[in-house]
């Protein structure tokens, strides 16, 4: 036997038929592959892809969609009092509600994370509730409770002798019930996320910063923060997205009124769209969104990636 | 027949990376054969591209004859061992075991007859109904085992089977798998960077380094006649002394002054090393106490640094002349104290001498 | 003082901490519950009142005297309820198998197939779970439109999936890639091909992450509000959460009663399943952020 371990052996070995057998196979396997992906790119090219640019087509045409108007539809809506207070009004919506979901969730997911494990199923299971409920459906139960005259929450201030509050009348208060309702459907997600966020941050760096002299607000800005800075961001980031184009509550609780002060972009335009029947107007609302869609989904993509180099 | 054969394996990234350089290896039917190697040495990369799970960027691999370099992996008739057990969890130890007969329409009581078999050799009978989930990590291996039993390949494939199990389970499993392979002798490649687990379990070890093989041969050779330095340093624990020395007179002069003569029947052998650069390599269990009747010895004064109270035997740490740290082997009853001179025997019968530059034995 | 002392001292400080924390929590929580369940409870409440309470101003209207079921009778026998929940029904089942099999079928090829493009595929599909469906109902309204299919539940069942694929597609995913690789390659020794793998191995080892995509696109399709409100126009064509948002007010008077009712018997299948699989809710939830 030589060094290597060569033994010479009775005959050589039978050849088997060359590379094309594996050519084949591999070009198989991965036109299986693309073949159980066409469903999905067909949904993706077709459903929002084809739409997005058609979006973009449509908002250049003019109302009877007959004719390119370029950039009317734009110009006109930049001239538009009444758009320019939608822009406002879906910024402050989104940026308040956002930050208040996202107090409000933290704050929860504390709480959740101190008490003994076996009671947080149950407390968990009851703060999901409003999110689980349809949006559109909860908020008919938000509407009755606004309403002018039999208003339940005006009746609990009264007990506390403070006045009865116009919450759909006037367009403040009816800014704030938007918010209020879009927290109260919003704030139980972040709960989650972010107590799932805490129970990842391992045990033993509290603890070797407790050694180390740490006090309980030292320990939340040194430790649970930065561990959690990921999902935070991701959660915020994505809850931007959801609430800038959001729809269902301000259609059910006050259609954009009183006087067209509450809308938004998607109440809006679907008012404008569809509603007034200016589709190519409508969709240039709807595009408005773009931009700031774009800056956040940017961020969130960023996130979510760091998240994966950090992860692997 | 179901001998195996590689000639000239080479896999190559992409990037030119080349894990495996051209190996040559002929294994018999029935023979345990163990490539060894520190990581990234190309064993697993070998392993993996006799199953089929690595494409091979060239060379032939036959198996039982037929070139198998383009047949996928269910079609090579060989089974497969992963040191992560890789077992269904959804399934039972039964469904585990049996889901490679039922892919191939094997009838029920057949399947049923091997599983039932398999179980009893590898001594899992009771275990057949449980999940994955509720074993322990040894009685998972041998599920995994099971399943590469049942399927009656042509050969046998463990990778690293054992790296993930305690010290004690894994000796108690390295003498399982040499039992199970003297009951069903099937012809076995077997992966692992342990060389006491190649030592043990081995019929031939093939030790592997940087993509190429550096010797063949059954342990007890690999460890008397290593052929390179790497080979020597390799096996064996705790590893091979290495001391820079040179040949003068039938004798090796240490860098650092001591003088070893080198035993008659070497003399010839060594003939030719005058002059030139040299390892003296000795291993710890040819470092002793004072031993007066050996032949061919050498006694030195060392005084020991750090001493490791093993039970069996003491490992004595000391630096010779200007060898950082070398290792003798004492009994367990000599008394031995750090920074207290003792003496020290070198048995030269098993003396080794390697050339500094290229590192092969003389 | 005696260290002893200090030392219990200490103890006792860290007990009284401890207490102290989780009085806050408790008192934190049973707030949260209170807002958070007043409007469902205040719906039930209300939907259990008679007319006659409700337009009563002068007692606690968060307390229920005389209860009755007339209005939860009144729905039941309207039979355009029933459209509207046979409606509900039909699309969302629809829906949810349509997006199940495009799903599992992309994220299998995804996770596993390494092909030209997949990365650009997988991430792509992420962004498009990030456009809101606000962007699309007006093209979409025309797409569809152009198809014959407005005002029909069958143009709905063709729109929704762009709520529920990319998400369920993205979790699919990051539940396939978890799946250690040596399971495919034992199932490969085995002598299994792409499609037993999916069937045998994949589809039973996924199915948490499986049962939590289904619910999810269920309950995002039950709760669809942007496309029925812009595409269906007549009653009889309308899911649930249309239907009852705009049919049960007629002129100025609000059946306050009935349309309480309608609403918590619209969001009970959701409620439901929530009850039943929370655990798989949640994780279908949280899997978006930690698998990334």
């Amino acid at each position: 036997m030589a060094a290597d371990g060569t033994v010479d052996l009775r005959g050589a070995p039978t050849p088997a038929p060359r590379a094309s057998t594996l050519q084949r196979l591999a070009r198989r396997r991965s036109s299986i592959a693309f073949l159980m992906t066409l469903p999905l790119i067909a949904v993706v090219a077709g459903l929002v892809v084809y739409p997005a640019g058609y979006a973009i087509y449509l908002s250049m045409l003019n109302r009877r969609m007959d004719a390119f108007a370029g950039f009317l539809n734009y110009e006109i809506l930049i001239e538009n009092d009444t758009f320019w207070m939608v822009v406002w009004q879906s910024c402050f919506f989104a940026v308040v509600a956002v930050l208040l979901k996202a107090l409000i969730g933290f704050w929860l997911a504390h709480m959740l994370h101190h008490i003994p494990t076996k009671g947080q199923r149950k407390w968990r299971g009851m703060l999901l509730i409003p999110w689980v409920i349809p949006p559109a459906l909860s908020t008919l139960g938000w509407w009755w409770m606004f309403d002018p005259t039999y208003s339940s929450i005006n009746w609990v201030l009264a007990v506390f002798a403070v006045p009865a509050v116009p919450w759909l009348g006037e367009p403040w208060w009816a800014r704030i019930s938007v918010i209020m309702v879009n927290v109260w459907y919003g704030a139980p997600f972040f709960m989650i996320m972010y107590l799932a966020a805490l129970k990842s941050v391992p045990e033993q760096l509290y603890e070797a910063a407790a050694i180390d002299g740490a006090s309980s607000t030292q320990r939340l800005i040194h430790i649970t923060l930065p561990m959690m800075r990921n999902i935070i961001s991701i959660t915020v980031l994505f809850s931007l997205i959801v609430t800038f184009a959001n729809y269902d509550i301000v259609r059910v609780l006050t259609n954009g009124g009183p006087r067209d002060l509450t809308h938004v972009f998607a109440t809006y335009a679907f008012q404008v769209g569809i509603l007034s029947g200016n589709i190519p107007r409508g969709a240039a609302v709807s595009l408005f969104m773009l931009p700031a869609l774009a800056v956040f989904a940017f961020f969130i993509l960023r996130g979510v990636t760091q998240r994966n180099r950090e992860m692997a | 027949m179901a001998e195996l054969s590689l000639r000239k394996i080479v896999k190559e990234y992409e990037g030119g990376v080349q894990a495996v350089k051209g190996i040559d290896l002929d294994i018999a039917d029935q023979e345990f054969v163990v490539l060894v190697g520190p990581s990234g040495c190309g064993k697993s990369t070998t392993l993996r591209m006799i199953a089929g799970l690595e494409e091979i960027s060239g060379g032939d691999i036959s198996i039982g004859g037929m070139v198998v370099n383009d047949i996928p992996p269910r079609d090579r008739d060989i089974a497969m061992v992963f040191q992560n057990y890789a077992l269904y969890p959804h399934m039972s130890v039964f469904d585990n075991m049996a889901f490679g007969l039922m892919l191939r329409k094997f009838p029920k009581e057949e399947i049923k007859r091997r599983v039932d078999n398999a179980a009893m050799i590898l001594d899992i009978t009771p275990l057949l109904d449980r999940k994955p989930k509720a074993l322990s990590g040894g009685q998972r291996q041998r599920v995994a085992m099971g399943r590469a039993i049942v399927r009656d390949p042509k050969v046998f494939l463990f990778d690293e089977p054992l790296s993930n199990l305690d010290a004690k389970l894994r000796v108690q499993m390295r003498t399982e798998i040499k039992k199970v392979h003297q009951t069903v002798r099937t012809t076995t490649v077997y992966v692992t960077h342990d060389q006491v687990e190649a030592m043990t379990l081995a019929d031939r070890v093939v030790v592997m380094n940087h993509g190429i093989i550096e010797q063949v041969g059954p342990p007890q050779e690999l460890y008397h006649n290593p052929a390179t330095r790497f080979v020597a340093g390799f096996i064996g624990s705790p590893a091979m002394n290495f001391l820079h020395a040179r040949v003068e007179n039938d004798a090796v002069h240490l860098n650092g002054g001591t003088v070893l003569p080198i035993p008659e029947s070497r003399r010839a052998r060594y003939a030719s090393a005058a002059g030139r650069d040299l390892l003296f390599g000795i291993r710890p269990e040819h470092l002793t106490d004072h031993r007066p009747s050996l032949q061919n010895r050498a006694d030195l004064i060392i005084t020991p640094e750090v001493i490791e109270p093993m039970g069996m035997e003491t490992l004595v740490h000391f630096h010779l002349g200007d060898a950082r740290d070398c290792c003798a082997r004492f009994e367990p009853t000599v008394h031995v104290e750090p920074n207290v001179p003792i003496t020290l025997t070198v048995d030269m019968n098993n003396m080794h001498l390697l050339d500094a530059a290229t590192g092969k034995v003389l | 003082m005696s260290t002893a002392e200090g030392i219990y001292h200490k103890a006792g400080s860290l007990r009284s901490e401890r207490r102290w924390a989780l009085w806050v929590s408790y008192t934190s929580l049973i707030i949260a519950s209170i807002i958070f369940l007043a409007p469902p409870a205040y719906m039930l409440i209300t939907s259990l009142k008679t007319n006659a309470d409700m337009a009563n101003l002068a007692g606690n209207p968060w307390l229920l005297t005389n209860p009755t079921l007339e209005h939860y009778g009144a729905i039941l026998g309207n039979p355009i309820f029933l459209v509207f929940f046979w409606n509900s029904v039909k699309v969302t089942l629809l829906v949810v198998a349509l997006t199940m099999v495009i799903s599992i079928l992309a994220a299998f090829a995804l996770a596993r197939m390494r092909f030209w493009g997949s990365q650009f595929l997988a991430t792509g599909v992420f962004l498009t779970y990030l456009v809101p469906d606000t962007l699309l109902f007006i093209p979409l309204y025309q797409i569809v439109g152009g198809l014959g299919l407005l005002n029909s539940t069958w143009g709905l069942v063709l729109v929704y999936p762009t709520l529920t694929v990319p998400f369920c597609t993205w979790i699919m995913i990051g539940y396939f890639a978890s799946i250690p690789k040596e399971l495919d390659e034992a199932a490969l020794i085995d002598g299994a091909t792409w499609p037993q793998m999916l069937i045998k191995i994949f589809i039973p080892v996924a199915l948490p992450g499986i049962i939590a995509a289904t619910i999810f696109a269920f309950t995002v399709s039950w709760a669809a509000f942007v496309y029925p409100t812009a595409f269906v126009t007549t009653p009889d064509q309308m899911p649930l959460t249309i239907g009852v948002v705009s049919q049960l007010v007629r002129g100025d008077t609000f059946a306050w009663g009935q349309i309480m009712a309608g609403a918590l018997l619209a969001a009970l299948p959701p409620v439901v399943v929530y009850a039943f699989l929370m655990d798989y809710y949640i994780a279908g939830l949280t899997a978006g952020a930690t698998k990334g």
